[in-house]
């Protein structure tokens, strides 16, 4: 079981944490002009990468998102940044 | 002879071996005990049924699996070197029958020839293996379960973390402890053993002036003096990311505990495991590790025999003999090496140069013929060499390298957060391994000293190699012998790993302790490469078999996804409710002890015509609040919320990102930063969520919170003409006119003492009140609303009717009349994605190709002729040119007691514009013909919601 750390409640169980997004997934808008690729893109397509990356996370018990930096090889975790306006 | 018990107490503890009755000591193990009473032949082998005794002394052991009764409960498959002795306890071997002594199969070891690696697979290809599997299972196999033991979940996992967790507790382990324990650590011992000491309980060795045993007691107590965890019998099995330590703990005094310990450092001091030499008949009972007969001796006061051979090719086995020997036994060495250290051979009797050619005797050990002279000995002891316990390491994904000195694989390279010290890590000297071990723990002070000086460990490796005579046992209980894995090598299996699962070598309860080295040594010589070349197998997690109920722990049965209770469960129950499970709610389904069908149909049909109650606790309160809550229901709702009055309510979807309803549900405008949202009950948690990950990715968090009040509510609902009536006389101190609170109104009032909110909405097309007080109100109000309700002829409502109602009116529940792919527009609801301005959640989905596909699947009635209702579930079929084709699916269906038809809800390709026209429905190779109908049956002007 790995160790993740919420920035507003530290080290915790990652059975306390559910995974958001990648980051940096911005949504399309808006609708009228977002074309089907740009929507099945933002919708679908992963990138998936090996090694680093930078993950948006959520500690179920405080409700908060944050983002995760870690490595999808060695497991590890390199930090977490609370999303909160001018922390990110 | 055999062995027997050279202490004069015997013990008073009984028990019994394949019937027969025994005696044994407090603190023997069921090996210990069997030796103790000169039981030679303590199980068979997996495969050809050979005699088998006890070979080691600890977890290593490979032979003496057996099934064990006590105090009425039956384990299997348990190591009879690692269970303690209890009184009256029943023994029994296993793969054997009538007994291990006597077994019917044994016969089959004379067709050995005929089994090798691979037989089963390569013989009973025609017509099919399966139909020979279970037979050839039932011939090969281990001990029975007893169908009657269902242990109770009730083993708890005990978190803990610290800086230090030392795996044994032997002398590196217990130094390790006490120079971190000094260095101002919190430290967790770990042994597997009931008592701390390791080696040092069976070799002679003095540290710090007091004999090694009495070090072991002072350095526990010392840790414990000092606050320190140490826990005994208790295995370290499976190390997991991120340091965490899993720990299986024997306890006596309460069922076993899982320890999930989290450790900065892990310090590995596991030890090593002594290795059998291989030659031919090897596996005979009484052929024994030389390091299980010192243990034996010196932990438990038993000479495992009186004429001892002892094979060897290392210095370590001396000290056995010596011990040996001094206890009484006649003990010859055969020293497979032709030159070593004389000192070490001062006083016993030595042949040199000479190997095992070949073991007399069938159910124990009557001679060994070593280099050519027959010797009689009723006891044969080997020494291979030891193989350091590297498994935690190698699960930490550490790698090994292979050490030629000590012909053994050690740890290779450092993994963060580990050490590895002592015996495991290839150090055997006691002088070096404290000095390693004090060290490791962080080395402040001065380490323990050990008494004299200590020759070199030396070691002349004797693998297995190719082309040699008769049947030499690599692995034990999985019944590999050399010939298998030269088998192997023949067929191209030479990879280890595909060398395991070709010949099942290590494969067995014991994973290969005693035999993974010298079957991959054997696969070096036969291909011509090096130990280091042909490496070793993969390491997982458990390091010895772990009962599941420990993994499992306590969550099993009803606490393995426990169900949410209702605050008048028991009410409900006492006015004699049957309960069903509703999106993961324990609820009351209906009323009565009559047939289902009857109750649901009496409570559906009394609910029409007086007033009908129900516990609506679970639907869903999640307050969203502050000066951009509209903004941010507006935004996950399909349809616009927040252009309502304060004090009015909307009916709407919130959609999936993929346009998919997700929930419907009803949203109360409180005021103007201050909404409800009254998601259906099992969405709850999933509707939060969505809506708190909005309010943190597109607003600003600090000007609107959601927060999920549901369980602080209860919920009781007032539904039918005289639903009225009976609010009226609540006196919750609100204005009930149709004009105060019209249908899809909000209005705060007080029921006694306490706040009380009622929304004016309907799930079943009769006027309905939702009534919601404090979760501690909830008993009131239900006595409330029941003693008023007497004198209007109320009905409690059960789910089940409410569910029947609904369907009447043709309301939908979202996850049951939809699925993964409908869409509001599906649903008849095409408003907002005409005209809404602005973003929401799915919104671009909604314009897709897919979305705008003529022949979606889409929400219909279904009437049938007859009183049979549909079934759910029943495809709406088309028939083509001899092909039928799925048209969409009966959703919900029931026998209406007011219309007193069947009624039925559905998903029908192009249903919306097929008004009228019949369907076929196929279920079960039946069909029936539907007319596919709006889904509203009953009361489709709505004239009801205000009856």
């Amino acid at each position: 079981m790995q160790l993740f750390s919420c920035p507003f409640c530290g080290p915790r169980d990652e059975t306390e944490f559910h995974f958001g997004a990648e980051a940096g997934n911005v949504r399309p808008e808006p609708a009228a002009s977002t074309s089907a690729e740009a929507w099945a893109d933002y919708l679908h397509f992963e990138t998936n990468p090996k090694g680093p990356s930078r993950e948006i996370w959520v500690h179920t018990t405080c409700g908060e998102f944050f983002l995760m930096e870690r490595d999808t090889v060695t497991h590890e975790v390199k930090g977490s940044q609370s999303l909160r306006r001018g922390e990110a | 002879m055999s062995a027997r018990r050279i202490g004069r107490d015997k013990g008073t503890l009984s028990f019994t071996f394949d019937g027969r009755p025994y005696k044994g000591r407090e603190g023997d193990t069921i090996a210990s005990a069997l030796l103790a009473n000169g039981v030679k032949v303590v199980g068979r082998s997996f495969k050809y049924h050979r005699p088998r005794g006890i070979w080691g002394a600890w977890s290593e052991e490979p032979n003496a699996l057996v099934d064990v009764t006590v105090g009425g409960h039956s384990t299997p498959n348990l190591r009879a070197t690692t269970e303690y002795l209890r009184d009256r306890m029943a023994v029994r071997s296993v793969n054997a029958s009538p007994s291990a002594v006597a077994d019917r199969h044994g016969y089959l070891d004379r067709f050995a020839r005929f089994l090798p690696a691979g037989f089963y697979y390569k013989t009973f290809l025609w017509p099919d293996w399966h139909l020979f599997e279970p037979r050839i299972r039932a011939m090969a196999g281990l001990g029975r379960v007893d169908p009657q033991n269902h242990p109770a979940a009730d083993n708890p996992f005990i978190n803990a973390h610290c800086d230090v967790l030392v795996v044994g507790a032997g002398p590196a382990g217990l130094a390790a402890a006490m120079s971190a324990s000094a260095a101002g650590k919190s430290v967790v011992l770990v042994d597997d053993h009931a008592e701390a000491g390791g080696s040092l309980l069976q070799r002679d060795a003095e540290i710090d002036g007091v004999p090694g045993p009495q070090w072991a007691a002072d350095c526990v107590a010392a840790l414990q003096a000092a606050g320190q965890r140490v826990l005994l019998r208790a295995t370290a099995y499976g190390i997991y990311d991120h340091n965490l330590a899993c720990i299986w703990q024997r306890r006596d005094w309460a069922p076993d505990a899982q320890w999930r310990i989290r450790a900065k450092q892990i310090i590995v001091a596991a030890g090593a495991i002594e290795r059998p030499l291989v030659f031919p008949d090897n596996d005979r009972p009484g052929v024994m590790s030389a390091d299980a007969a010192l243990f034996y001796l010196k932990r438990h006061d038993i000479l495992v025999g009186d004429r001892i051979v002892l094979a060897t090719n290392n210095d370590g086995a001396y000290a056995v003999a010596a011990a040996l020997q001094k206890a009484g036994a006649k003990v010859i060495v055969a020293d497979t090496r032709k030159s070593f250290a004389a000192e070490i051979a001062r006083g016993l009797q030595v042949k040199q140069g000479v190997a095992v050619e070949a073991v007399h005797g069938t159910n124990g050990v009557e001679a060994v013929t070593v280099g050519g002279m027959r010797l009689e000995a009723d006891c044969l002891l080997v020494s291979g060499g030891y193989t350091p316990t590297v498994h935690l390491f190698c699960q930490a994904l550490g790698k090994l390298r292979f050490d030629e000195a000590i012909a053994a694989f050690l740890p290779g390279n450092p993994v963060p957060g580990m050490t590895v010290i002592g015996a495991a890590n290839g150090t055997f000297g006691l002088a070096a391994l404290l000095a390693e071990a004090h060290s490791a723990g962080d080395g402040a002070g001065e380490p323990p000293r050990s008494a004299g000086d200590e020759p070199p460990f030396r070691i002349e490796p004797a693998w297995p190699a190719g082309g040699a005579k008769g049947r030499q046992w690599i692995d034990f209980q999985n019944d590999v012998t050399l010939k298998d894995v030269e088998l192997a090598a023949r067929e191209n299996f030479r990879s280890v790993e595909h060398l395991k699962r070709y010949t099942t070598l290590g494969m067995a309860t014991d994973q290969g302790k005693t035999s993974n080295m010298n079957g991959l040594a054997a696969m070096a010589a036969i291909t011509g490469r090096t130990i280091a070349e042909t490496g070793t197998t993969t390491y997982r997690p458990p390091f010895t078999p772990v009962p599941l109920t420990v993994v499992a722990g306590r969550r099993r049965g009803e606490l393995f996804n426990p169900m949410r209770r209702l605050a008048l469960e028991n009410a409900h129950r006492a006015a004699g409710a049957a309960f069903r499970e509703y999106g993961g709610w324990l609820r009351p389904a209906w009323f009565g002890s009559g047939s289902a069908f009857d109750e649901i149909q009496r409570e559906a049909r009394q609910s029409r015509e007086t007033v009908g109650i129900l516990d609506g606790s679970p639907l869903g309160k999640i307050e969203v609040m502050g000066p951009d809550a509209g903004a941010l229901v507006d935004f996950n709702s399909y349809n616009t919320i927040s252009t309502l009055k304060p004090g009015r309510i909307r009916y709407g979807f919130m959609l999936t990102e993929n346009g998919v309803v997700y929930d419907d549900g009803v949203v109360a405008k409180v005021a103007d930063d201050h909404y409800i949202v009254s998601c259906s009950s099992g969405h709850v948690a999933g509707v939060t969520m969505r809506l708190e990950e909005w309010r943190q990715d597109r607003f600003d968090p600090a000007r609107v919170v959601v927060h999920n009040s549901t369980p602080q509510w209860a919920t009781l609902t007032a539904t039918g003409p005289n639903s009225k009536k009976l609010l009226a006389e609540l006196g919750l101190g609100i204005d009930l006119s149709d004009e105060a609170l019209p249908h899809m109104a909000f209005a705060e009032g007080r029921f006694q003492d306490a706040p009380a909110r009622v929304a004016r909405v309907s799930f079943t097309g009769d006027r309905s009140y939702e009534i919601s007080v404090p979760t501690g109100r909830a008993r009131a109000l239900l006595a409330a609303m029941a003693e008023i309700g007497w004198g209007l002829d109320a009905v409690l409502l059960g789910s089940e009717a409410l569910l029947l109602l609904r369907a009447e009116k043709g309301y939908l529940i979202a996850g049951k009349d939809t699925d993964g792919t409908t869409m509001p527009h599906d649903l008849g609801v095409s408003g907002p994605r005409d005209k809404r301005q602005g973003e929401y959640v799915g919104k671009r989905s909604l314009f897709t190709e897919e979305a705008m596909r003529d022949d979606r699947k889409q929400f219909v009635g279904l009437t049938v002729d007859g009183r049979e209702p549909l079934a759910t579930g029943a495809h709406g079929a088309e028939t083509n040119s001899g092909k039928r084709r799925s048209l969409g699916y009966v959703t919900s269906s029931y026998f209406s007691p007011t219309l007193q038809r069947p009624i039925a809800l559905g998903l029908i390709e192009r249903g919306q514009s097929r008004m009228g026209e019949e369907v076929e429905i196929f279920h079960l190779g039946e069909i029936r013909r539907a007319r596919i109908t709006a889904p509203c049956a009953y009361d489709p002007e709505g004239a009801r919601l205000n009856g």
